[in-house]
């Protein structure tokens, strides 16, 4: 494929360099400059990926692992070559070991799928936490009801940080996995990995690692945090909607049966019998989302010339900043004030609906989101049918910050 | 700031309802009842009524909801004593097509209802207006425990 275009982004951060990135944020909505403060829901896509996606389909466009002519072996080469760059990204072993799927939902459930026909039975336990996303909890439920199994929860505390010594009572030689999110997408708590991995492997059980809201603000070394299982969502780091990936250790994705079927992931076909591709190959049927893996590709090599570490500073800056402001406001409170917390804050204000909130900052030009966020149960911890969460992205800027809490002191003055 | 969009959407008559919402708290006679919920935003509210035959003689609701379903629920319930089934469904008709905006509203015949259509601009807030008349529908549909209790 062609050489990439030269970015604008310096090996130093910058935050308003890497804001010429992204096209989206030269836009005005509602007559305002847009305001993007909804990154946990999903990213905004710089133009380096736009570029990849568009020069796909005008120019490259072709299957992959079917073909011999050249667009072909061009596509399935890059297709291939993103496993790759996927693994270096995250430090993983064997890019075998990667799989792509839609994305962190479908990675999850081909992982429940996998211990439902091959692990779980009655009497056995699936450990979860308070604080996961719907995506990590319901696959959980149905593969109980399937198995007899049964779902074990470790609650978390009033600032929403995870209850260790909770953790460590309830896991158990019945635990057949532990399941929990790395970064909460709902109060923004990152989670002891590392520690839930010694632990949980001092028994002999895996760890699976939702990823999706911790790899979009920091560079994530999986085989550091030492789990089994890790998954994320392209959308949510820079890249198109439908593309994920899943990383099983070998020994779990050979053991699981295929999740779906059909082309691409046979071996060999008869009326007789079939056998099926190794790994990767056996969890991919079908046409993949090609277009959608060299946007992620783009989005990696993006990333690659971003300076992670200056960005993950600014985001906990604008965290600090936004957390600071926000909470000198009269009547407003933040739901999640763990000590580790990546830069999302979810907020209740007296007397204001976080759907009015949320309508009200839009007239503003400032985009969050309201409403529960994929984690009821957690709410309903905290007594709350919803929350207004402002979540941010290396691409923000103080003025964001400004904007979003002038338009929060304009609304109280509205609906006082 | 996009004034005049949010001043139609949240018209002094919702705020107040919304604030001091009519009708408010269940009916502890009542012989239909039910629960709405909204999964998109949370918003919750339950509905009591009580009909003697064919006419609604009282309602009351309560909310856990962002204030335009909590105005909407506190017009509708304000509205319905009185009311036959058959002047009900008029009514609903009417409040559908103003959310819409399939028709101008008039404060002179739809009195509170007619700050409603400031709501026809937030499609992402038609729902919440909604909710309280779907609400409606299920306790129709659904004849209240009490009915068959009443020692409750």
């Amino acid at each position: 494929m062609e050489t990439l275009p030269t970015l604008n982004t310096a090996k130093t951060f910058n935050s308003q360099t890497v804001r010429a990135d992204f096209p989206i944020l030269q836009t005005e909505v509602r007559g305002k400059p847009l305001t993007y403060l909804d990154n946990a829901a999903t990213a905004q896509k710089p133009r380096l990926v736009l570029d990849a996606l568009d020069r796909y389909y005008a120019a490259e466009n072709s299957n992959i692992h079917r073909g011999v002519h050249y667009l072909s072996e061009m596509a399935t080469d890059a297709y291939e070559a993103t496993r790759a760059k996927l693994a270096g990204m995250l430090h993983l072993p064997d890019p075998d070991e990667v799989i792509f799927t839609r994305g962190a939902t479908e990675s999850i459930n081909l992982i429940a799928h996998g211990f439902t026909e091959t692990i779980l039975q009655a009497g056995d336990e699936i450990l979860i936490t308070h604080m996961e996303h719907h995506a990590n909890i319901v696959p959980w439920q149905i593969a109980c009801q399937r198995t007899g199994a049964e779902l074990k929860v470790v609650p978390v505390d009033d600032d929403g940080v995870l209850d260790m010594e909770a953790f460590t009572h309830l896991l158990s030689e019945r635990t057949k996995l532990v399941s929990v999110v790395h970064c909460s997408n709902a109060l923004g708590t990152i989670n002891p990995i590392k520690e839930i991995v010694a632990q949980a492997h001092a028994l002999n059980v895996p760890v699976l690692v939702d990823g999706a809201q911790s790899v979009p603000h920091e560079s994530v070394d999986v085989s550091e945090l030492g789990c089994d299982f890790f998954v994320f969502s392209g959308h949510k780091l820079l890249g198109p909607t439908g593309i994920g990936m899943l990383w099983g250790r070998r020994e779990w994705l050979e053991r699981f049966p295929p999740y779906q079927s059909g082309g691409d992931m046979i071996e060999r076909v008869d009326f007789d019998g079939t056998t099926y591709k190794a790994i990767p190959g056996k969890f991919e049927a079908g046409t993949p989302h090609i277009a959608g893996v060299i946007g992620l590709s783009a989005a990696i090599d993006y990333l690659d010339n971003l300076d992670r570490v200056g960005a993950l500073a600014h985001e906990q800056a604008l965290l600090k900043a936004a957390t600071e402001k926000l909470s000198a406001i009269d009547g407003l409170r933040i739901v999640g004030t763990a000590p580790e917390k990546a830069a999302v804050i979810s907020f209740l204000i007296d007397e204001i609906h976080p759907h009015d909130i949320g309508t009200f900052l839009d007239a503003d030009g400032v985009a969050i989101r309201a409403g529960h966020h994929c984690t009821q149960p957690l709410l309903k911890r905290y007594g709350v049918p919803a929350t207004a969460r402002a979540s941010f992205a290396f691409y923000n800027n103080f003025e964001d910050v400004e904007r979003l809490v002038d338009a929060v002191v304009r609304m109280q003055r509205f609906f006082a | 700031m996009s004034d005049d969009r949010l001043q139609q959407l949240y018209q002094d008559i919702l705020l107040d309802h919304n604030k001091q919402p009519r009708c408010y708290g269940l009916l502890e006679q009542h012989s239909h009842h039910a629960e709405g919920y909204n999964p998109l935003c949370g918003d919750r509210m339950e509905l009591t009524l009580q009909l003697e035959g064919d006419r609604i003689k009282a309602a009351g609701f309560e909310a856990a909801a962002c204030a335009i379903c909590q105005a909407s629920a506190s017009i509708m319930a304000e509205s319905l004593p009185g009311k036959s089934l058959a002047e009900v469904a008029q009514l609903e008709a009417r409040i559908q097509s103003l959310l819409k905006d399939e028709e101008a509203s008039d404060p002179e015949t739809d009195g509170d209802f007619a700050a409603l259509a400031g709501v026809s601009r937030f499609p992402a807030r038609v729902k919440c207006a909604s909710l309280p008349w779907h609400t409606f529908e299920m306790a129709l549909k659904q004849a209240s425990d009490l009915k068959s209790d009443p020692v409750a």
